[in-house]
């Protein structure tokens, strides 16, 4: 790919991007949210059409103007949000679109054939009829590889693949990986978990403001030196000072035995004011059903939820954001944000009573509190009436956070705050909730990262079957502890 | 905000020029029959009933949803307040007043019919509304004994013949404007008002974009759907009034093919089905380019047959040509 320009209404995603992949490499990407990584890579696959710029595969200048043609080249693409179907099956989401027929009529047989070769290869095993909405992340995430493999590609494009993977289905994956480089296979590897980059990656591309800022060796390239390449600046420790909690901080919030149908059994918590409590646990254990059970996202079957001592009658989201509890969901565009709204009209969304008079809207003031929040948020947009659809993935994370920060909330509930969020983003997230903080409000993080829950909360609460199993203040969270404690095993 | 408002005015401009180009064409092919006072009054009178339906619609469909019942609510409320008006014994404006009020809360509670089990039970509104067509036009069958209830009301009969603005016009050698006109013009603007400038209006909008965003933050989206569909039953109820006064009887088949003409005026006027986006006055304008159609191929004498093969070939064409241009702005 040479000099790739591509823009959008306001936004100039790309600005001449040149990279080059090499056959049985595994090429990272890496940059800052915003900073034109999925642009390209989309690009590649043929869901945007560049503006400009050159692509070449082997060596033959090439037009991408579909994901036909992508797929003709050889290029998958495997996104965050996987484009399963998801009341088909295993065999049926491979051979989509691509189906074995014998006359007019599918065969089924030949499918599964050719489903079972690739997976063989692979050395891998699925349940080849179980619809893909049954399936585990990790299990959809190795049919989306099947899926791109049954197709001849010779490069494949993978954003975040590991971030909502366990340790041992990271590990899988990577071996996998190493496996089909050995067959020469190319991959661009987009990642914000730099950690893993040095065991995975051949070579590093850091990308900044739409444009290719260096390319080396991942072996040439410490941690700290990308960090610095993707935000122009070197940053400070990865998670900032919690200030101490004052001994006579009062309760913010207080839970007691509350239930819900959902997988919430029994829970008791308190969160005083000026302290973050962090829940951990394993994927399913019910930490994201607590705190959606908390906002009323979910309605409670039992228990009480308090915020100042006052007890909630908790009945949907109305009630608990009135009483001050404000959740930051951790799927932004399922649940935070109206995609097709503006950033002006998401930021008052939750308390649009505020900005209005009577039963009319009171656009000015709206357009002043929107401003206030772009401003102090640092949110990257043209104004407040840009369509949040075209803001980047860490500036619409901070039109949620500015929905939530525009009312009188105490208690704020992070669900997976900095999830697929980049390491500028992520460290203007821990400020925000130090800010928070400093304002007297209690906070619940639920984090599946265990450094960033041993990192940024006072305490931190472990869950298992949707109740509290153990509690560690700060200087006794180790991770063997947590660990062991998600997992039920001794430590 | 600049760039947004300059494409705006762009879009206005470009509509505006396109229909005075139209206008023209038009009238020469009509032989000058199209722009004269009497004309352009009858096609404004014509457009009535389906812009004020088209209202109701508008905010239905930016819910995702669909109103299929109110071609039949139409005649249901027509009958009810045929039947009432002709009992009442009242008569003057306090008739009119009365009697419409009777037909909205008719309208309007079939809307809340409509709107419970979508609500409640997640049921989709092609069905729930479907079955609500059904109902009300066999009840407006038996109510009416299939004959049209005819309306004994000088009032009514001259809100349905008789000019407003007749004094102001007169100079201008123009007859006034129709009541009904008039009437259209107010559900036009007000509903424009509470679409655009309320939190009800946003909440609307919100619903339509991402129901769950929506309700996590505290929008009583619940609440806000049943006020839409009782919306789009209370506009059926005008139209149902104003059809009444039009032709002096409360009949229960003149609604029919009117939801469709409805949801068509909505479409055309650019409002998306799947919910989230859609104005107000773009559905005036579409229920008036349709209206104009009408009109301009009744006046070269094109007939009815022809006339239902263009109206669907431009209907088609709205479409398309809205999307072209979503995809030519938004990449």
């Amino acid at each position: 790919m040479t000099g790739i320009e591509k823009s959008f209404p306001g936004v100039r995603a790309l600005d001449g991007v040149s990279l080059e992949i090499r056959a049985g490499e595994v090429h990272a990407i890496v940059g800052e949210n915003g900073a034109g990584k999925s642009t390209l890579m989309k690009i590649l696959a043929g869901a945007y059409i560049a503006d400009a710029g050159t692509i070449e595969v082997d060596g033959t200048p090439v037009t991408i103007d579909g994901p036909k043609s992508a797929e003709r080249l050889g290029i998958g693409m495997i996104y965050q949000e996987f484009n399963l179907v998801p009341d088909l099956g295993v065999i049926e989401n491979i051979v989509l679109g691509i189906e074995p027929v014998r006359g007019w009529f599918l065969d089924r047989s030949a499918a599964a054939e050719r489903a079972r070769a690739v997976l063989a290869e692979l050395g891998i095993a699925l349940p080849l009829d179980r619809p893909a909405r049954r399936l585990s992340v990790a299990e959809q995430q190795l049919t989306e590889i099947a899926k791109a493999l049954v197709r001849h590609a010779r490069l494949i494009v993978m954003d975040e693949p590991t971030a909502a993977l366990t340790d041992r289905e990271t590990d899988a994956l990577f071996a996998l990986i190493a496996k089909l480089k050995a067959q020469d296979v190319a991959f661009a590897y987009i990642s914000h978990r730099l950690e893993e980059l040095p065991r995975i990656a051949d070579r590093i591309t850091v990308i900044r403001d739409g444009k290719a800022i260096e390319t080396r060796a991942i072996a040439d390239m410490p941690q700290s030196e990308m960090v610095r390449l993707m935000v122009g600046r070197p940053l400070d420790a990865q998670f900032p000072a919690l200030p101490p909690v004052a001994a006579d901080a009062p309760a913010r919030l207080t839970v007691r035995d509350l239930r819900a149908a959902s997988n919430v059994n029994g829970v008791s918590f308190v969160v005083r004011a000026g302290e973050i409590v962090g829940l951990a646990g394993l994927v399913g254990a019910g930490r994201t059903e607590i705190v959606r059970a908390i906002a009323g996202a979910d309605v409670p079957s039992g228990g009480d939820v308090a915020v100042d001592g006052r007890v909630v009658r908790v009945t949907g989201p109305r009630s608990a954001i009135d009483a001050g509890i404000a959740l930051i969901t951790e799927d932004r565009k399922g649940q935070g944000l109206v995609l097709g709204m503006n950033v002006r009209e998401n930021t008052t969304l939750a308390h649009l009573e505020d900005y209005s008079r009577g039963p009319f809207v009171d656009r000015a003031a709206e357009v002043a509190i929107t401003d206030t929040e772009i401003a102090e948020l640092r949110i990257r947009t043209p104004s407040s009436e840009q369509t949040v659809r075209n803001l980047s993935g860490g500036n619409q994370q901070k039109v949620v956070l500015a929905k939530w920060m525009t009312g009188d909330a105490r208690v704020f509930l992070f669900d997976e705050p900095t999830r697929g969020v980049d390491v500028g983003a992520k460290a203007e997230i821990y400020a925000l909730m130090l800010q928070l903080l400093a304002r007297g409000a209690g906070i619940v993080m639920v984090s599946s990262e265990l450094p960033e829950v041993l990192g940024m909360a006072h305490r931190v609460l472990v869950v298992r079957g949707g109740t509290i199993v153990a509690e560690f203040p700060r200087e006794d969270a180790t991770p063997a502890r947590v660990i062991a404690a998600a997992a039920g095993v001794a430590a | 905000m600049r760039r947004a408002l300059d494409r705006g005015v762009v879009r206005i401009a470009l509509a505006i020029v396109a229909f005075v180009v139209l206008i023209v064409v038009v009238n020469v092919l009509t032989g000058g029959n199209f722009l004269t006072p009497g004309n352009l009054t009858n096609v404004l009178r014509q457009i009535t009933y389906n812009a004020i339906l088209a209202v109701g619609q508008t905010f239905v469909i930016i819910t995702a949803g669909i109103d299929l019942s109110v071609g039949s609510l139409i005649e249901l409320t027509g009958v009810v307040m045929a039947q009432f008006a002709n009992a009442s014994g009242l008569g003057g404006p306090l008739l009119v007043i009365v009697t419409t009020l009777v037909g909205v809360g008719v309208g309007a509670l079939a809307g809340l019919v409509n709107a419970l089990p979508v609500v409640r039970l997640n049921l989709p509104p092609f069905i729930t509304t479907l079955a609500m067509m059904l109902m009300a036009r066999g009840l407006a069958f038996h109510l009416s004994n299939g004959r049209p209830v005819p309306l004994n009301s000088d009032a009514f009969n001259a809100l349905g013949t008789q000019y407003a603005l007749h004094d102001l016009l007169a100079p201008l050698g123009l007859p006034g404007i129709p009541w009904a006109v008039m009437v259209m013009v107010a559900v036009v603007v007000v509903f424009a008002i509470v679409l655009n400038r309320t939190r009800f209006g946003r909440y609307v909008l919100a619903l339509g974009g991402n129901e769950e965003a929506a309700r996590l933050a505290g929008v009583n989206v619940g609440l806000v759907k049943t006020f839409v569909y009782v919306i789009s039953g209370a506009c059926a109820a005008l139209a149902g009034m104003l059809l009444m006064a039009r032709f002096q009887s409360g009949s229960p088949n003149t609604g029919i093919g009117s939801e469709l003409q409805s949801i068509a005026a909505v479409v055309v006027g650019g409002t998306s089905l799947m919910g989230g986006r859609g104005s107000v006055i773009a559905t005036f304008f579409g229920a008036l380019l349709i209206g104009v159609l009408n009109n301009v191929m009744n006046l070269i004498g094109i007939d009815s047959y022809t006339q239902d093969i263009v109206l669907g070939g431009v209907i088609l064409l709205a479409v398309m040509a809205e999307a072209i241009r979503k995809r030519v702005f938004a990449a």
